[in-house]
């Protein structure tokens, strides 16, 4: 691999919300009393309006933060909960990040090492373009299963590409082996998992360590001078025997951030790569491993460019952003596992015409406004006519996203009384910096007051049970 | 060159249904009590009325659309008859249409009849709908209470505020429109609240709680116009003449421009302007006898106090507390009950306020009858404090 190839950046995206184990197993240990045994710390619980594609969007621009989307030449998307198993999920990103359309997307799935096998696919290319590779996933259990205390949702993003790599891949070995330690079938809901002790022993500890000395030897790497070593695993004591196996140091085993953030699936090997990468230092070496019916395995070198990275929220950022949950009842009813008595206003008919969201595409998904070549005024919509009372010229607007605009709060409510699947429902008025306003759901927030600091962020509007579609829109949380 | 329209049209009569939960009533039925009430009060015959105006805003949960169903209801003689809409200002533009049909000279006598059977569906409130093609995809999710109830934030930070004072001031306009509908057989709401209920009341949209929101109801009215020469040679005593007919709506500045800070309604200040001129009235405070404005929200009402430039910009709560708008007061407001008595019909709302100013200027009122009201005002307004349509009327005596 060339030297000026590799990973160029990254960002990470968790949800806000952190559900308390403890109160998942006062719930199910009636049920499943081994569930005491796991109830420590805290998951991050999606809130109800993300999903994979809305936290793919957010760990992407975390990732993409000051730099040109425009040298994006493709868009990967990994996932085992892409909401849509035909419409092209990475499609919907590229359109929320307004990346140009002369664009390549895949949108990658089958198995939990989606997010690597991804990552590695794009470190073996060697295009004049960035790849920009999202893993993410918003996990669906079984209420009282041991998934549910072990899983997260959340999601990682890294640009790979040429310049001034902050890592560069040594490199790459897959082993790819059918051992069903667990599936989910195209229509299912759940996961179906097999005896833990018989995952441990015939998959973790045979098939891991083959893939780790493989990439070893291909990079010329003694084990030892592994710093970082991250792999999910929700058994216990596997990742360190499986380090003691492979000779990687004991102190090089990182956190699996189980207490903390959970197993988030396809995105979890990035995740915690995205973590490594804001603890390593020039020089140090990543070993990164996932296992899904096989095992991907990525050694990276740490390079001095890393100390050159501009700030950005990461996985410690967004460990940081929490707010506890101890309601389990609202995890159900988030997760459509209980029938709630919504009322008739929820009942309303939420069809999508197509045609009219396809034309009006860059506005709704991308949150692009205007900004008007005569009087220079920043508007939301962008009119025919500009909104400007002295102005009020005819087809004068320049596209301009609002997506990275902040914004301050100029009026807000909550109401309890319109339809909201988490009430009270917060709105209001958001004023952005430089010009434009809008009124806007207001999502992540507890108390709102007037002048507070807002960010807008990709979400859900509204989906459509009856024809199984999502409609994704902005919505203002706190900064 | 346009002289507006003061003095040209006078109402020859109004008909109003008993506003409430009229379970046993269809849009129709509700219609026809209007209408009967407005044709005996004209005292002329149906096929007198040359042209109709007919005002529904949620059509498709009671008569549909077009101007057919009052045609059909009320038996027209094959005459036109225009179906308007214009959010909550509905019942004023149904008003409209007629009284200008009659000053241009195209006829003798029109009809502008408001309905609206908001009780079949379902659930209190306006019904959830969606809010047409595209605005489904970007507008918030939004409620009456919770975009009005923005009014609040936003006055209490331009003003500094203390929140206590403003929902004591609210608290004050809504137990002094019950006062007022307790006096009113045709209104909904007839009992007396005091201002601990208010208070205590459970909350819909903060800092809204329920004494604070009108309710929808079901409800219809109706009004008969036409020029005063033909007036009086029908017999018309006491003519209640049009004043002022102003409208103004939103384009896009409060919703999207700067400048527009959230506490006031630049629809409502534009049209009242253009209303005085058009009254020839230099000081409303001074010349306005009563008023009926949109109290869908108390904190609306309070505004709309200062945009209707009756109360000074930032001193609407201390006029409020003082008892200036209360019915002994000096400027009554919502003499009748107001929205939130009567609730609130979208499509005969705003011909029901000008019902009341009717009755008023022709001593017909009752025990809620003011000493000689010479002008009296309506304000009727529909959409949400970023986007909206507001109407101001002045109605008085023929050439006071």
């Amino acid at each position: 691999m060339s030297n000026d190839y590799g990973i160029l950046c990254c960002g990470a995206y968790l949800p806000r919300l952190r559900l308390q184990r403890k109160s998942i197993a006062a719930a199910n240990s009636w049920f499943a009393p081994g569930l005491r045994g796991l109830a420590k710390g805290e998951r991050a619980m999606a809130n109800w309006d993300e999903d994979s594609i809305t936290m793919a969007v957010e760990a992407a621009r975390d990732c993409m933060a000051g730099r040109d989307r425009a040298a994006i030449g493709q868009l990967v998307l990994a996932s085992t909960t892409h909401p849509y198993s035909d419409r092209q999920n990475a499609g919907i990103a590229a359109n929320a990040l307004n990346l140009p359309s002369a664009l390549g997307v895949l949108d990658v799935t089958g198995s939990q090492r989606a997010g690597t096998s991804a990552l590695a696919t794009a470190l073996a290319s060697s295009t004049e373009k960035e790849i920009l590779v999202a893993a993410a996933e918003h996990r669906r259990t079984k209420a009282a299963s041991p998934q549910e205390m072990h899983y997260g949702d959340g999601a990682a993003a890294i640009l790979v590409g040429k310049g001034k790599p902050i890592a560069r891949l040594l490199a790459a070995h897959s082993e790819t082996v059918d051992f069903v330690d667990h599936f989910r079938g195209s229509d299912a809901e759940h996961d179906y998992a097999w005896e833990e002790r018989w995952i441990r022993d015939e998959g973790y500890m045979k098939i891991v360590p083959r893939a780790l000395e493989a990439v070893l030897k291909a990079a010329g790497a003694k084990p030892e001078s592994v710093t970082h070593f991250c792999m999910p695993c929700t058994l216990s004591r596997v990742v360190p025997a499986i380090a003691k196996r492979a000779g990687i140091a004991e102190n090089a085993v990182r956190d699996t951030l189980g207490t903390v953030c959970g197993d988030t699936g396809a995105a979890h090997p990035l995740v915690l790569l995205v973590h490594a990468l804001q603890d390593a230092k020039p020089g140090e070496r990543i070993l990164v491993a996932s296992f899904g019916q096989g095992c991907d395995a990525l050694l990276f070198e740490v390079t001095d460019a890393i100390t050159q990275l501009p700030a950005r929220s990461g996985v410690k950022g967004a460990l940081a952003r929490r707010k506890e949950e101890a309601n389990y009842a609202k995890f159900l009813a988030f997760n459509d596992h209980v029938v709630l008595e919504r009322g008739m206003r929820s009942e309303t008919d939420k069809a999508t015409p197509l045609s009219t969201l396809y034309r009006n595409r860059d506005m709704v998904t991308g949150l692009v406004g205007g900004k008007c070549r005569a009087c220079g005024t920043m508007q939301f919509p962008s009119g025919r006519y500009c909104v400007n009372p002295k102005c009020n010229a005819l087809d004068s607007q320049e596209p301009r996203p609002f997506s990275d605009v902040p914004a301050s709060v100029m009026s807000y409510t909550a109401d309890s009384l319109t339809y909201s699947p988490n009430p009270p429902h917060y709105y209001g008025m958001v004023q952005f910096e430089g010009g434009g306003r809008m009124m806007a759901d207001f999502t992540d927030v507890d108390a709102v007051e007037v002048g507070m600091p807002m960010r807008m962020m990709f979400r859900i509007k509204e989906t459509d049970p009856a024809r199984g579609f999502v409609r994704y829109f902005w919505k203002a949380a706190p900064a | 060159m346009a002289t507006g329209i003061r003095d040209k049209v006078v109402i020859l009569g109004m008909g109003c249904s008993k506003f409430g939960e009229r379970w046993d009533r269809n849009a129709e039925d509700l219609m026809v009590e209007a209408f009967e009430e407005g044709l005996k009060d004209a005292g002329i015959e149906r096929n007198q009325i040359e042209a109709a105006w007919f005002g529904t805003a949620i059509e498709e949960q009671h008569v549909g659309k077009s101007g057919v169903p009052l045609a059909m209801t009320l038996r027209l003689p094959y005459i036109p008859v225009t179906r308007v809409e214009n959010y909550c200002a509905t019942g004023t533009e149904a008003f409209r249409g007629a009284v200008y049909a009659v000053a241009s000279g195209a006829v003798d006598i029109a009809l502008a009849l408001g309905v609206e059977k908001l009780k079949d569906t379902g659930y209190g409130g306006l019904p959830q709908r969606g809010r047409g093609g595209l605005n489904n995809f970007y507008w918030a999710n939004i409620s009456a209470p919770g975009s009005f109830a923005q009014l609040a934030a936003a006055y209490r930070a331009k003003h500094r505020v203390d929140p206590k004072d403003l929902k004591r001031a609210m608290a004050h306009i809504s137990v002094k429109s019950h006062d007022n509908g307790a006096k009113n057989p045709k209104a909904h709401l007839r009992n007396k609240i005091t201002e601990d209920d208010v208070l205590n009341a459970p909350m819909i949209a903060d800092p809204l709680g329920l004494y604070d929101c009108c309710g929808v109801s079901d409800g219809s009215a109706c009004a008969i116009v036409t020029t005063p020469d033909i007036a009086r040679g029908l017999g018309k005593k006491d003519l209640v003449a049009v004043k002022a007919l102003q409208l103004a709506v939103s384009n896009g500045q409060e919703a999207q421009f700067d400048g527009w800070d959230g506490s006031y309604f630049a629809t409502t200040r534009a049209a009242a302007a253009r209303a005085y001129k058009e009254a020839d009235i230099a000081d409303p405070r001074k010349r306005v006898s009563m008023f009926d404005v949109h109290d869908c929200f108390s904190v609306t009402e309070l505004v709309t106090m200062e945009d209707l430039g009756i109360s000074q910009e930032g001193k609407a709560i201390g006029d409020v507390l003082d008892g200036f708008y209360d019915a002994s007061g000096k400027i009554p407001c919502q003499i009748d009950g107001g929205l939130k008595c009567f609730g609130h019909p979208i499509g005969a709302s705003g011909l029901r306020m000008i019902y009341e100013m009717y009755l008023q200027m022709q001593g017909r009122a009752g025990d809620r009858q003011r000493p000689d009201p010479v002008l009296g005002m309506t304000h009727n307004l529909g959409g949400f404090p970023a986007q909206n349509v507001s109407s101001v009327t002045i109605v008085g005596r023929y050439g006071a």
